[in-house]
């Protein structure tokens, strides 16, 4: 078989995980090595598919063989479908060649179990090995921990990659046991508690001695199948708050479940990606790493799932009208970032520019701050904006307006938006 | 009076007319670069480059806060209309008022500005990603075809990604080349750059990125608006996995002219 024939099996076999950002570790060159990391939050998007996804790492399986038999995954053993091998060897080259080229950041190593856990991570250990001291490639690699495999085996990967992932798959012990048999949620949670206490020991370990080995210094990240199981937002958002306080993850993705095979347990093959509610998930993750939300406020027992009409925050606001309008002169950092339609950047300007002079609503334009939701919840020296008024109805009306262009998946939401919105 | 500002295009000229309109005590109506020299109804004086006078200035620029000194040197290489009297107001305002400035975000003397440098930013931070590079016997080489002039701000980025390389990225809009070898960097005028024909290894992982871009797409989400406002259509052009059959053979020539690929 040819490189472009396993490239090709082994690009499909992983297009469907999320993860793909090259934040978190910043390195600059070192002498007699191959690249850096970005230094940007943001990290480096290299490319967009077609999907829109931004490609920033090359993502490939170390193989798509598999002894596992998970009912949602398209490389089950019992799938009918063409199979392949990467070498150590052959993965190492075509790495630094795409890197050189600046077609990618670095590289996205998951892999199907080939025999066992141990002997497949031993096999990704060999190749990122030949990446870091044959190679001296000093770029991004983000490498999947697979459940099951010994503790040393998954110290030794976390000492040769930027950030390390244990897939969740499904969002609860349901889920697991009726789709993916070969897993329990104490497997996959084992190895997750392993590398944070791990990287809290090479912590301490670099305070003491700066030249310790780093371990994952990008941390670890997870993922969760969205729409498979009939899990609800409340949940699926609590326990992303209780991943990233208890592990310490550092992002948690969602993915939107794809049909790939018909199953009766599973959502028929026609049905479609549930993209909207993807897309209002990571709404409300951005909403608790950055925004100060918990889970707790943004939804609760009588509304388990976001509204699609509207996003989290707006949702939040339009229940807690009272809170609003704020003073955009005189309000704290913490009661602006609550303010439908601002960012963290439009935020941190008003703060700066306000200090110099009371800011007026034409002030807030030439600040690059977008007011098409923000206008409805905002006074400017106790004024709202000229002809608006707070009024539930036509608040949320114009909300709606206001984020349909920019949906996912808003050809088919369209209708139904027209429809609930009045 | 009114009076119109010419000198030689270069940033140094333009501190020397900052310079010089101190000097003439007079706040002159517009800019005029040698290159681009129109009729106008006001008369015009040539301003002459002296170095010690650019210094003299830029200094000054620091003096009152690095950022403004930041934002005059970048605010030259963006591609806002009359860029020239942006900054100028803004370093007007700025000596009468000094730093308390920089907060006034809103101020007619700086969102100009500011707007014409975060389109400069965004467009090298996007760069970084987009740019694309070839490999000729050892060497590298890539373009870049942006609307501001970003290769003075790339150059830190690429120089410490690719330390130990040999390359060349060529910015066809404002003919200018950033090459480098180990230690050695520099950025100069090229008029005119045509890639060579990539050898039968270089084609080949042509076409394995392109059959990498092509795979990693999930066909059910298929969603080329988002694509679009996340990479604009004018970066494809130079982009590997936008090129046509021909640009995969080893051989054939470099990226077309012009014109937004097929």
């Amino acid at each position: 078989m040819d490189m472009m024939d396993k490239l090709t099996i082994l690009t499909d076999a992983a297009k469907y995980d999320a993860a793909c950002t090259s934040s978190g570790a910043r390195r600059g060159h070192r002498a007699g090595r191959i690249g850096n990391t970005s230094s940007s939050i943001a990290g480096c998007c290299h490319t967009f598919s077609g999907d829109g996804r931004c490609v920033t790492l090359l993502k490939v399986l170390m193989t798509n063989c598999c002894v596992y038999d998970c009912k949602y995954c398209v490389n089950r053993c019992s799938n009918d479908t063409r199979r392949a091998v990467f070498t150590p060897e052959e993965l190492a080259e075509l790495t630094i060649q795409f890197y050189r080229r600046n077609y990618i950041e670095g590289l996205f190593l998951s892999s199907g179990v080939l025999v066992s856990p141990d002997y497949t991570t031993e096999r990704m250990i060999r190749c990122l090995d030949l990446l870091r001291n044959h190679y001296r490639f000093n770029g991004y690699i983000h490498a999947k921990a697979i459940p099951g495999t010994s503790q040393e085996l998954v110290t030794q990967l976390g000492m040769l990659a930027d950030r390390l992932s244990v897939n969740i798959e499904l969002p609860s012990e349901q889920g697991l046991t009726a789709l993916a048999p070969n897993k329990t949620r104490r497997a996959i949670f084992r190895p997750m508690g392993l590398i944070t206490n791990t990287l809290r020991e090479n912590r301490e370990e670099l305070v003491k001695y700066r030249h310790a080995p780093r371990f994952a210094p990008a941390g670890q990240s997870t993922q969760m199948i969205i729409g498979a199981t009939p899990d609800s937002d409340r949940h699926i958002l609590s326990l992303t708050q209780a991943l990233y306080g208890k592990y310490g993850l550092k992002r948690v993705f969602y993915s939107a479940y794809v049909p790939v095979v018909e199953n009766t347990l599973l959502p028929a093959l026609d049905s479609k990606p549930p993209l909207l509610r993807e897309h209002r998930l990571y709404q409300a993750d951005w909403l608790l790493r950055f925004y100060g939300f918990r889970a707790e406020e943004l939804l609760d027992k009588d509304e388990p799932n976001f509204n699609p009409l509207v996003d989290p925050k707006c949702s939040w606001a339009l229940k807690h009208l009272e809170l609003f309008p704020v003073e955009v002169n005189t309000a704290s950092r913490e009661e602006l970032l609550r303010v439908p339609g601002m960012g963290t950047v439009s935020v941190k300007r008003i703060l700066y520019a306000r200090r110099a002079r009371k800011l007026e609503h034409e002030d807030l334009k030439k600040l690059g701050i977008v007011m098409k939701r923000a206008q409805y919840f905002i006074t400017c020296k106790g004024k709202m904006l000229d002809g608006l008024k707070l009024q539930p109805d036509s608040i949320l009306r114009s909300l709606i307006a206001a984020e349909r262009a920019a949906l996912p998946g808003a050809e088919l939401e369209q209708l139904s938006l027209f429809e609930n919105a009045g | 009076m009114e009076v119109i500002y010419r000198y030689d295009g270069s940033f140094e000229g333009f501190l020397c007319c900052v310079f010089d309109s101190y000097v003439n005590k007079e706040y002159p109506a517009a800019f005029q670069d040698e290159a681009h020299l129109e009729n106008s109804f006001f008369p015009a004086r040539w301003i002459g480059t002296d170095l010690r006078h650019a210094r003299r200035v830029l200094v000054s620029l620091g003096k009152i806060d690095p950022y403004a000194k930041e934002l005059v040197v970048k605010g030259f290489l963006t591609c806002a209309p009359e860029r020239e009297k942006i900054i100028y107001q803004f370093i007007h305002t700025l000596y009468i008022v000094g730093k308390p400035l920089l907060r006034r975000l809103s101020d007619e003397a700086v969102w100009p500005l500011l707007k014409a440098v975060r389109h400069l930013d965004g467009e090298v931070h996007l760069l970084k990603g987009f740019t694309r590079f070839s490999e000729f016997e050892g060497m590298l080489a890539g373009e870049v075809r942006p609307r501001n002039r970003v290769l003075p701000l790339l150059r830190p980025h690429f120089c410490d990604r690719m330390y130990n390389e040999v390359f060349l990225l060529y910015d066809r809009n404002h003919h200018e080349a950033l090459v480098h070898r180990p230690g050695q960097w520099a950025i100069l005028p090229l008029e005119e750059f045509r890639m060579a024909a990539p050898s039968a290894q270089e084609a080949q992982y042509r076409r394995l990125w392109k059959q990498f871009y092509d795979t990693v797409e999930i066909k059910e989400r298929h969603n080329p608006r988002k694509r679009m406002s996340s990479m604009p259509k004018r970066y494809w052009e130079t982009m590997t996995e936008f090129q046509d059959e021909a640009y995969f053979l080893a051989g054939t020539e470099g990226l077309p002219e012009g014109g937004t690929p097929g």
